[in-house]
């Protein structure tokens, strides 16, 4: 250890103040950056996720209607 | 190699590797930096002249760094954007250009601090310090731009365009402390010589810079792979990902 109690070390002799906010300022945009990257990744991927199960249920609920062709009697009159 | 070179491009693959790489990156770049923090904050010795105040050295030359070399990755992925219209070198400098924003002003900020008990002012309108600045306003400047362009393509040149133009301004940051006079002191890290400073100080800088390389690594990897999602949500790939759920 480079100092001799806790209080010495927080106190850096009178740097304290300088030393500490750098660091908090640091720590709390580090961690901001990485939370914000993580949110924003889980909610792109939410997002395509309901997309793409969304199609899938449409496609399973109602399969298109077979292409028919049925002759269709019209009158020549 | 050709093969290799496509691949490269390749949103799919990259997914694969980025999920294999970013739990090795997001432990290695917690642990070093961690070790170093500490290490600097509390172990190494004081500084002769500048007392305990240049333990923000640890976190400030770590951050400059970052935001230079943000920005040579940057540049050189705006070449390949220009030159093989490669998709991921501009997904690349769209994801990363919020961190190096970051870096960049943290550098600032950090410097502002130390400057204070050290030269007796937050700011002088030195080359050093005013060559930082013009590096944030790129940052922002391609940030602003990517936003303001609703075309994908025509974004990812415009921006590209801008970054190389800006990188002009990096040997002017590098330089800077050696062609004019200046309150900074010099570089501390030089490849060619000798460190300057005592090991004690020398050993926990290095661990801290390379622990916000590995960290940055990993927010590059997470970031990027949330932008392909957003690209890629109509194509198959995504679709098998997603139904499958892997993430």
């Amino acid at each position: 250890m480079a100092f001799e109690s806790f209080s010495a070390f927080l106190a850096m002799e009178g740097h304290g103040p300088y030393v500490w906010t750098c660091y908090a300022v640091f720590v709390v945009l580090l961690a901001g950056m990485v939370f914000w990257s993580a949110k924003r990744h889980q909610a792109t991927y939410r997002m395509c996720k309901r997309s793409h199960d969304q199609q899938a249920r449409k496609g399973q609920a109602k399969p298109k209607a077979a292409a028919t062709f049925t002759r269709v009697e019209i009158s020549q009159d | 190699m050709w093969q290799f070179f496509h691949k490269l491009g390749s949103p799919k693959w990259f997914f694969g590797i980025a999920n294999r790489f970013m739990p090795w990156l997001l432990a290695g770049g917690l642990i070093l930096l961690a070790a170093g923090l500490v290490w600097g904050l509390a172990f190494a010795p004081k500084d002769y002249l500048q007392g305990n105040s240049y333990r923000i050295i640890f976190i400030h030359v770590p951050s400059a760094f970052l935001a230079q070399s943000i920005y040579i990755m940057m540049a050189s992925a705006a070449v390949v954007t220009l030159v093989w219209r490669m998709k991921l070198a501009d997904v690349f400098v769209k994801s990363v250009a919020p961190v190096g924003l970051m870096f960049t002003f943290l550098a600032l900020f950090t410097g502002a601090v130390w400057g204070k008990p050290t030269w007796g002012t937050w700011w002088v309108w030195d080359a050093r310090l005013t060559s930082m600045l013009i590096l944030l306003f790129l940052y922002g400047g391609a940030i602003a731009l990517d936003r303001s362009i609703n075309d994908e393509k025509s974004a990812a040149r415009a921006v590209a365009v801008l970054v190389l133009v800006g990188v002009v301004n990096i040997p002017i940051i590098k330089y800077s402390v050696d062609w004019w006079n200046t309150l900074h002191q010099p570089a501390t890290f030089k490849l060619t010589e000798k460190p300057s400073m005592a090991m004690e100080m020398w050993v926990p800088l290095l661990l801290s810079v390379l622990g916000l390389y590995l960290l940055f690594g990993w927010l590059a990897c997470l970031r990027m792979k949330t932008e392909i999602l957003v690209r890629e949500r109509r194509t198959r790939w995504v679709k098998e990902l997603v139904l499958a759920g892997r993430k």
